[in-house]
């Protein structure tokens, strides 16, 4: 836009400047490139609908024939009249209570002491970066460590325990990174109170710092089993069932020992088949597992916009 | 025991509870050993990929072809062709048409509600970057094989394979990779200071002059490790392929995109998925690791040079 | 023959500063130094703080008093540079001796802070924290400790309905009321406040400087101050520090340049750099 300088002083008018301001072709240029931009934008938009709106339509024959042996029916990948979800969804809770009760402790202590205890250790720098490499490893890799260790060396077997172990070291880095930024969000003046009255630095983190971040490591959990919930390479490395998984009569604890599978992999299993029988299979199993993922992603947005506090 | 505001007579008096001491020493340790966890799953991590990688090489040593069959033209691991060059080809190709997908997609969405979108706008349409993120990688692989490859692929591409192609995987892998481009790349546009922005329009530029000449190249080096870590994400990706790329456990060495083929993680899944895995120490089975350390090796790489670029914009703001 | 009104004036003096009844002292520092990593924040500061009086520190922005004050209960140990050399005596033991617990030391030297800083938990709760972690465990006694801390800190007819509930709800001046009995409610003999009134309305700034007044008969203060009518106003001894510019490596370091009763200091200070800051024409 060359500058220019008006042929007298005062004589610029409003329509001048606005002249100079928006040039007519420069503008065409501005709304096309924005153009482009939306329609990026649109383009995941449009991607994300057509996903749903498949899924819906070639699972409808499902819904509307007989939804409840859909979700009550056993893993069959060979018949697809009786075919349902039903392990899948049993696994996929089983898996997440593992992952519940083994990775989200150890991440929040490991978050404790990456914010309130190492500082700028070297310790704590190296911790930081291994803990981001973590987060990058493909999450087959770590159904190559779950086979190797748990199911053999530890001799678990391929059972829920070792799969809920292989998920478990997957969604570890995740919850150190977000307990890390919940932590780090309480403002240190909490922290210079409790220090204050003669706190030791564990009460100061137990009566304050981890309840202030509290809805924020909340936020981070429900966002790591989202993820565990969706993931199915590491679990099939360690062997959960594709084709049939025949289950007794066995005790909470038996089945946690025993064989398994979850909803990715019976989508996994129900894909690979051929036939339109399958492929609506596929369609009702995906749009369950999308349900459960969406949901608990919405929740823990949710919980984050409710309880953010404004410090 | 009631506060004691005695006289202070000697340094005894300024000593702690011992009780409270241990108590505080003991939960130090604690967080200390969790935070060393983390360094046993890498270690675990690392050991397993290595021994049994070395085994694997050991072991295809042994047999005829020796080292050789390394570099035969085909991956055939039950016929001991361990061809990597079919499987980095493979990944090349896919992570590539992936990246085609992703780029425009995500680095445009991100500019949009970076720059452009007003906040209203911003509040509902971020919220879709951040569903697609949530698709499990099982469903994608699903769309890619029942509606990309039969209704995209096929009509645009005479001669494309009616039911598995690397093509249809790599839409199906970039949609994947889409939200993370986007999330970094957003990242890096507001970590470029609002003074910058104001500078720019101060002299009379316009919205996308601004973008464009000001604050996307301010914010480069985070672009770039956006991208780095879209591919870091793309090459790792298993499920899409696993489903939609054809993997029958192996195939000819190719570059056609429009027929089914082989990628490093499809050959993993091959190997590895199932109940009808193929245990055991055969080398068939072992490659299964070989393929793995390659694979971490590769994403290990990426993903410290993309770390390294996002330090150095943090750094300069 | 009447006495002389300098003679008055210096039995008076004599009265009120016997030297056979020397006031105790409650902090002695022998050549304090303070250091962040190799940088010295603060050069030799030697001074006594005598028991039940209110000790004012002030001086220009960088001068270090906030950073002396905090060696007095040992807050700087939670920064990870500081060092500190010299000595620092309470009631005539080394602080940072061996064996000495900064826990414990920070019971019973309390601190209130520049900017309120309650806890997001209820006003009991906040009373209550101190003394739970010091082993009192029965509810009458706590319920006692948090009335009569609320007492002394003049805050009890404005809260004592509402001991439940945020203590974020609370104006800013209550919230620093309430940091004050927070610190008294586990029994110190020391207070130290670094700059409390700097981020409160005049009036509140007013309620705790009576605060001050009321509660100095029970423990010794010592206030870091930007106001010098503050420190005019509420303190027995003032005293003054300065930052001193080193050209070559372009460090500022904090010193103390004059300690005195603060009647003098303020009307008749010793050193040409006190009279300077005191009468406005610098810092």
């Amino acid at each position: 836009m060359a500058l220019s300088t008006p042929k007298t002083i005062g004589g610029a008018t409003a329509a001048d400047v606005t002249a100079g301001v928006t040039s007519g072709r420069r503008d065409i240029r501005g709304k096309i490139i924005e153009g482009i931009l939306v329609v990026a934008l649109g383009g995941s938009l449009l991607i994300l609908g057509t996903l749903i709106v498949d899924l819906m339509r070639r699972s409808w024959p499902v819904w509307s024939d007989s939804p409840g042996d859909f979700l009550g029916g056993p893993l069959n990948s060979a018949n697809a009249a009786q075919a349902g979800v039903w392990q899948g969804i049993k696994g996929t809770i089983e898996l997440a209570v593992i992952v519940a009760v083994v990775a989200i402790p150890l991440g929040t202590a490991c978050a404790v002491y990456l914010e309130e205890y190492a500082g700028s250790s070297r310790l704590a720098a190296f911790t930081r970066l291994n803990v981001r490499n973590l987060a990058g490893v493909p999450s087959i890799v770590y159904g190559l460590l779950g086979l190797a260790l748990f199911v053999q060396f530890f001799d678990l077997g391929r059972t829920v325990w070792a799969g809920g172990l292989a998920l478990s070291a997957l969604v570890l880095p995740i919850v150190i990174i977000t307990a890390s930024e919940a932590l780090r969000a309480v403002p240190y003046s909490v922290r210079e109170g409790a220090f204050g009255v003669g706190a030791t630095r564990w009460e100061t983190t137990r009566s304050h710092v981890l309840p202030a971040a509290a809805p924020g490591i909340l936020t981070g959990v429900v966002l790591s089993l989202a993820r565990a919930a969706g993931e199915a390479a590491p679990i099939l490395l360690v062997g959960a069932a594709t084709g049939l998984l025949r289950t007794g009569n066995q005790s909470l604890l038996e089945q946690f020992g025993s064989s398994f599978t979850a909803m990715p992999v019976v989508i996994f299993s129900y894909a690979r088949q051929p036939g339109d029988d399958f492929r609506e299979l596929t369609a009702a199993a995906s749009i369950v597992l999308l349900v459960l993922v969406l949901f608990m992603n919405a929740l823990a947005i949710w919980l984050r916009n409710r309880y953010q506090r404004k410090w | 025991m009631a506060l004691s505001n005695s006289e202070i007579r000697s340094a005894a008096d300024l000593r702690i509870d011992p009780r409270r001491n241990r108590v505080d020493i003991a939960m130090k340790y604690f967080f200390v050993a969790a935070a060393v966890t983390t360094f046993a799953v890498t270690a675990a991590i690392i050991a397993t990929l290595i021994v049994d990688a070395i085994d694997f090489l050991r072991g295809i040593a042994e047999t005829d072809e020796g080292l050789g069959s390394l570099f035969q033209i085909g991956w055939f691991p039950r016929r001991g062709m361990f061809d990597i060059g079919t499987l980095v080809v493979g990944t090349l190709i896919v992570t590539g048409i992936a990246m085609l997908v992703a780029v425009p997609l995500g680095i445009g969405a991100a500019v949009y509600l970076s720059e452009y979108a007003r906040p209203r706008v911003r509040r509902t349409l971020k919220p879709v970057l951040e569903v697609l993120a949530g698709v499990p990688s099982v469903v994608l692989g699903y769309f890619a094989i029942a509606y990309i490859n039969p209704n995209i692929i096929v009509n645009l591409f005479s001669g494309a394979n009616a039911a598995f192609t690397l093509a249809a995987a790599g839409i199906g892998v970039g949609i994947l990779t889409i939200p993370i481009i986007a999330s970094v790349t957003e990242d890096a546009l507001s970590a470029v200071p609002l003074a910058l922005r104001e500078a720019s329009y101060g002299l009379g530029a316009n919205r996308w002059q601004s973008t464009f000449k000001v604050v996307f190249p301010a914010a480069i080096s985070g672009v770039i490790a956006a991208l780095i870590l879209g591919v870091s994400r793309a090459i790792g990706e298993t499920m899409v392929v696993a489903i939609a790329a054809g993997a029958t456990g192996g195939g000819l060495f190719s570059l056609d995109p429009l027929q089914p083929g082989q990628t490093m993680t499809a050959a993993m899944a091959a190997l590895g998925f199932g109940s009808d895995q193929v245990a055991g120490d055969n080398n068939a089975f072992q490659s299964l690791y070989f393929v793995g350390l390659l694979l971490f090796v590769m994403t290990l790489f990426l993903n410290f040079a993309s770390d390294r670029l996002v330090n150095r914009l943090r750094e300069a703001y | 023959m009447e006495p002389t009104t300098e003679q008055t004036e210096h039995a008076v003096f004599a009265e009120a500063h016997d030297p056979e009844e020397p006031k105790e002292q409650v902090f002695v520092t022998d050549d304090l130094h303070v250091y962040y990593g190799d940088f010295l924040a603060v050069r030799k500061v030697d001074l006594e703080i005598a028991k039940n009086e209110i000790t004012a520190f002030i001086g220009p922005s960088g001068c270090g008093k906030s950073t002396v004050l905090r060696c007095f209960n040992r807050m700087n140990d939670l920064i990870e540079s500081a060092r500190v050399r010299g000595r620092v005596d309470y009631h005539g033991i080394d602080l940072y001796g061996s064996g000495i617990d900064a826990v414990e030391v920070r019971r019973r030297i309390g601190m209130v802070f520049q900017k309120p800083n309650p806890f997001p938990k209820s006003v009991y709760d906040n009373l209550a924290f101190g003394p739970r972690i010091s082993g009192v465990k029965k509810k009458s006694e706590l319920d006692d400790i948090v009335e009569s801390s609320l007492r002394r800190a003049a805050l009890w007819d404005e809260v004592k309905d509402r001991l439940k509930s945020s203590a974020m709800g609370m104006s800013g001046g209550q919230q620093q009321r309430l940091c004050i009995a927070r610190a008294i409610a586990v029994e110190p003999d020391v207070i130290l406040m670094d700059e409390p009134c700097s981020a409160l309305d005049p009036i509140a700034t007013g309620k705790i400087e009576e605060l001050m007044e009321e509660i100095k008969t029970e423990y010794t203060i010592i206030i870091v101050t930007h106001n010098m009518q503050q420190a005019a106003r509420v303190s027995d001894r003032t005293a003054f520090y300065s930052v001193e510019v080193n050209e070559t490596s372009d460090t500022r370091t904090g010193i103390l340049v004059e300690y005195e009763e603060t009647d003098k200091l303020f009307t008749n200070p010793n050193d040409e750099r006190t009279e300077r800051y005191v009468t406005g024409r610098f810092g």
